[in-house]
């Protein structure tokens, strides 16, 4: 048997932030002293360091090493960058609460660099098995950075429930990729597309195939019926456990689906498509529907993050119309832009939990944001932005977000799916609207000034809701740099 | 003509300096941030006054355009310009901004640099609403400038505020997210464009056009608002402190009819002119209904609001009779009844900054305390009334001599809203300001001050100018309304 030396170059942030894993695993067991702040210090570097590397190292083109098991495109090196930036962010934020907590320990950024590291590779995977290890990787790092406050029963809880039902999900996917190795014969995403054009795959078998892949992203995305977690890991978690979880792992689970429903599948899309328009109505409505009822901000968000991975999905599914490709670009890249967009406002929104938060006090009721515009005016002003920008409203990025969804269901003449988004977007600025009616309208219960929060977390989340704002006025940058790094992948 | 932008000045000078004004911090500051909240609404009024006297009443074309592109993505272009019909709307909407300022200046207390920058960055943001040229540019600013209401309502407004600031923004937002659906819409069947310049260009067959044309009744009917959907004005009306009533009655409510013009008749004129019988039929029951609902109103503020719903009725009865009379006469009832409901509501300020209460009967021989005051709210009352002399008569009489090419009996119950205007007007004027006065706080009023009497009086000018003189008003807007009624005659189909 022959053995080719790999093309190591397209994967060499994957390389360097395994390696610094294991650095930063070694190095805070030797210098025990300094350990804490030398592992998040190493991590951040980390990720900046990554960030670089993925820079330098674009390419262009497509590219495959590793036998075809790993691709480089812009699409993966775009999505990483954009973890990379969030995993710093929720780790900039969540430092002092962890603190605060005792539970600021090296293993904690061991394993969010583990997860990041779980990311790439699922972004980056050219084959179902990569795909797998990656989510595997991800997936495992973050049940034990839920169960991290272990003196927390509710933590504890949250956990053992994401650990059920996410080996649960994963048995899914696993089950469902079986099924389309089966029917295909092979486990390369190039390869699986190959055969189904040929019509040499089994029907029956790959649909039923399909059923378990579109059940297992589903899951990963947190949308109904694949959502019981969502809301219970999201209140159990630390605060700053759960703004991870809502952030960089969407930006994964968009890659998921890119990679396995349109690499892969995209012959099938007739058959997605129905699938994917029911979970998304069905997330759109309950998830707008059960945030009303909630008191609890955490569990609130997780129900609103329900319906906008539910507009997600409706920018996937508005992509061929009739057997007629033309809009899939136009669509795709709506959905990669809601996602982004939701990530940068789902970041900004959990950094103000914590920024209201202290020590021995979780500011996790919608009534702790009272009177915040009488305690800071500007801290009330940038939940504000973020509040109105989830609600769609102009001028926030949000609103444009919306838009390119709605525009590319429009364009694939599902009328009545963008009335359904509309009709339920409106019921859903009720509970963005009493936030701000909570933070602008009410007497504070809470005088004590905001002093807990430490510098950096008042500087990012400041520049977090600025961004909301900028992007909401110029968002063409961002949405021609997800065009076009769809562009080269599709 | 220059190259000077004055319709983005007259954008962006309130907004920055609100955002100024926004910077001057706690109330410590406050005597700043209201003499800068002076200065920019000045500055906001002042750039406006080129657009009128550099303005082309030969022409039915957009004048001071600007074309810039915003997001390419979609071909969305920052486009703005202004013609007959809206740019009486800018100069209005700049001139309120600076009474709303002056009223607010010692009534409000609390937060005032917010309370300030509010109003200027909603009234920049509703100037954006009347110059916008491109479609989705339109729904931004249309869309934005809910948010400073919602706070002004929210924040400085009377006791069940919470719920009309949200009512008032999720009507609102329904009626405008259907709006932006047939937006898209039309992006697609135009080929990729959202300049609505085009779309008056763009065929249609009659079933789109009708749900368009639905699309757009829902955003501007509740914005207007027609019957049925007009339950959160006076709940809105009710709650938000004066200068929130003043601006909602005198430029927000004109939003909506703004857009029928701009959009519903020159879009899908075939599906306005098939449902023109529904529209006027609804027109009337605010009219009418509504007029007798005023009636028996115990709440002076509520009152008012009625019948503001009731003018706005008159308002959408002359667009869509399709004549010339019926549209200037419902342009010239907008802006008369800017000034004119404005007033009512500043008044109605007066009286409760003293007394702290809206009743109709906790009030009574209020001209014996405070005649001068007593002097101006009877103009202003009979104004409402739509007396001859004032500006409240001009646009009622065209539209109802419009009513009448149109249709004898639909101008009869048209003009039956002189008869019931006058009666719940006048029949509150006579309970709050005559009789023997029967509350002792009343006996203790003190009348109007000087800043009081000049936003008064200068309103009163506004509306007797108007009452005796209306041509320059619709002088300007004579050729867009011809225009646009040629247009509307062309079928799309």
């Amino acid at each position: 048997m022959n053995f080719v030396v790999p093309d190591f170059y397209p994967a060499a942030a994957e390389i360097f932030v395994a390696v610094m894993a294991l650095v930063i695993m070694l190095a805070s067991t030797f210098a025990r002293p300094i350990a804490r702040g030398l592992a998040y210090t190493l991590t951040q570097l980390t990720l900046i360091a990554a960030a670089f590397i993925t820079i330098f190292t674009m390419q262009g083109e497509v590219v495959y090493t590793f036998n075809n098991l790993f691709v480089g495109d812009l699409m993966g090196d775009f999505l990483k960058l954009l973890i990379y930036f969030s995993m710093a962010a929720a780790l900039v934020y969540g430092r002092g609460y962890l603190n605060d907590r005792n539970i600021d320990k090296p293993e904690y950024y061991l394993l969010a660099l583990l997860m990041t590291l779980g990311m790439m590779v699922m972004v980056t995977a050219n084959h179902m098995l990569p795909m797998y290890l990656g989510l595997e990787m991800m997936s495992l790092a973050l049940y034990a950075m839920v169960a991290f406050d272990r003196e927390s029963v509710r933590s504890t809880e949250a956990a053992m429930k994401y650990f059920v039902l996410g080996s649960f999900a994963s048995g899914l996917l696993l089950y469902g990729m079986s099924m389309v190795y089966g029917a295909t014969g092979s486990l390369e995403f190039s390869g699986i597309a190959q055969s189904i054009h040929n019509q040499a795959a089994n029907e029956t078998v790959l649909v039923f195939g399909l059923v378990f892949l579109v059940s297992g992203i589903c899951f990963k995305l947190g949308v109904v019926p694949f959502h019981m977690w969502v809301p219970d890991v999201y209140q159990g978690a630390p605060t700053a456990v759960t703004m991870v979880i809502a952030a960089a792992p969407k930006l994964a689970a968009f890659a998921l689906a890119v990679r396995l429903l349109i690499w892969a599948l995209f012959d099938l899309a007739e058959q997605w498509q129905t699938m994917l328009m029911l979970v998304a109505v069905a997330s759109i409505v309950l998830g707008n529907l059960a945030a009303i009822a909630q008191q609890n901000i955490k569990r609130m968000l997780a129900y609103s993050g329900i319906s906008h991975m539910g507009f997600v999905l409706l920018g996937l599914l508005a992509g061929v119309v009739e057997g007629d490709r033309h809009f899939a670009l136009n669509a795709y890249s709506s959905a990669m832009f809601y996602a982004v967009s939701y990530v940068l406002m789902s970041l900004a929104s959990f950094g103000m939990v914590i920024l209201l938060s202290r020590a021995g006090f979780e500011a996790e009721n919608i009534d702790d944001f009272k009177g915040l515009n009488k305690r800071s005016p500007w801290f009330a002003a940038m939940m504000m932005f973020v509040m109105f920008s989830m609600a769609g409203i102009p001028f926030f990025v949000g609103f444009f977000a919306k838009l390119s969804v709605l525009q590319a269901v429009v364009a694939a003449n599902y009328f009545w799916l963008a009335v359904v988004a509309v009709v339920m977007s409106v019921i859903g600025a009720f509970y963005y609207l009493r936030v701000v009616k909570v933070m602008y309208f009410d007497a504070p219960v809470d005088t004590s000034p905001l002093k807990a929060a430490p510098a950096e977390v008042r500087v990012l989340l400041s520049a977090n809701g600025l961004a909301i704002a900028a992007l909401g006025i110029a968002p063409q940058a961002l949405m021609s740099l997800c065009a076009y790094a769809l562009l080269a992948s599709l | 003509m220059t190259d000077i932008p004055f319709l983005s000045l007259a954008i962006w000078v309130p907004i920055i300096g609100g955002l100024l004004v926004l910077a001057t911090g706690s109330d410590r500051n406050a005597p700043l941030a209201r003499m800068l909240a002076l200065a920019v609404a000045i500055a906001g009024f002042a750039v406006t006054i080129p657009l009128y006297t550099g303005f082309d009443p030969g022409t039915s074309a957009m004048q001071f355009q600007e074309l810039s592109s915003w997001v390419p993505r979609f071909n969305i272009n920052y486009h703005l310009g202004v013609d007959g019909i809206s740019v009486l709307f800018v100069l209005l909407n700049a001139f309120i901004t600076i009474i709303v300022v002056v009223a607010g200046w010692q009534v409000i207390q609390d937060k005032v640099g917010q309370y300030m920058a509010a109003f200027l960055i909603m009234s920049g943001l509703m100037n954006g609403i009347f110059s916008a040229l491109d479609g989705v540019l339109f729904y931004v600013f249309f869309e934005a400038s809910l948010i400073p209401l919602y706070l002004i309502i929210g924040v400085w407004g009377g006791p069940n505020r919470v719920y009309a600031a949200i009512k008032f923004f999720l009507y609102t937002l329904f009626g405008s997210l259907l709006m932006l659906i047939a937006l898209l819409y039309l992006f697609m069947e135009s080929g990729g464009s959202f300049s609505i310049l085009d779309w008056h260009q763009v065929p249609l067959a009659i079933q789109p056009q009708i749900l368009v044309f639905l699309a757009f009744l829902i955003a501007f009917g509740v914005k207007v608002p027609m019957w049925p959907v007009h339950t959160w004005l006076p709940d809105a009306h009710v709650e938000a402190p004066t200068g929130g009533s003043v601006v909602l009655a005198a430029i927000a409510l004109k939003l909506g009819a703004y857009g029928f013009l701009r959009f519903s008749l020159p879009i899908v004129p075939d599906a306005a002119q098939q449902l023109a019988p529904y529209v006027i039929a609804l027109s009337l029951i605010a009219v009418i209904y509504i007029g007798f609902v005023a009636l028996v109103q115990t709440d002076m503020k509520k009152l008012v609001a009625y019948s503001s719903i009731a003018h706005m009725g008159f308002v959408t009865l002359g667009f869509f009779m399709f004549n010339t009379l019926g549209i200037e006469g419902a342009l010239i009832q907008m802006i008369s009844h800017g000034f004119v409901s404005g007033a009512m509501f500043l008044c109605i300020g007066v009286l409760y900054d003293r007394m702290h209460s809206r009743e109709i009967a906790d009030y009574g021989g209020v001209v014996h305390r405070m005649p001068k005051f007593a002097t101006f709210f009877m103009l202003f009352a009979m104004a409402n009334a739509g007396l001859p002399g004032t500006s409240g008569f001009v646009g009622e009489f065209m539209v109802v001599l419009g009513a009448v090419e149109y249709n004898f009996w639909i101008a009869f119950a048209a003009a039956t809203t002189i008869i019931v205007g006058a009666a719940y007007t006048l029949w509150m004027y006579k309970r709050v300001v005559f009789g023997k006065v029967t509350n002792p706080h009343v006996a203790e009023l003190e009348d109007i001050n000087g800043r009081e009497f000049a936003f008064l009086l200068v309103l009163a000018l506004c509306v007797l100018g108007m009452g005796l003189y209306p041509f320059p008003f619709a002088e300007v807007m004579h050729a867009s309304v011809d225009e646009l009624l040629r247009h509307v005659a062309v079928s799309k189909l």
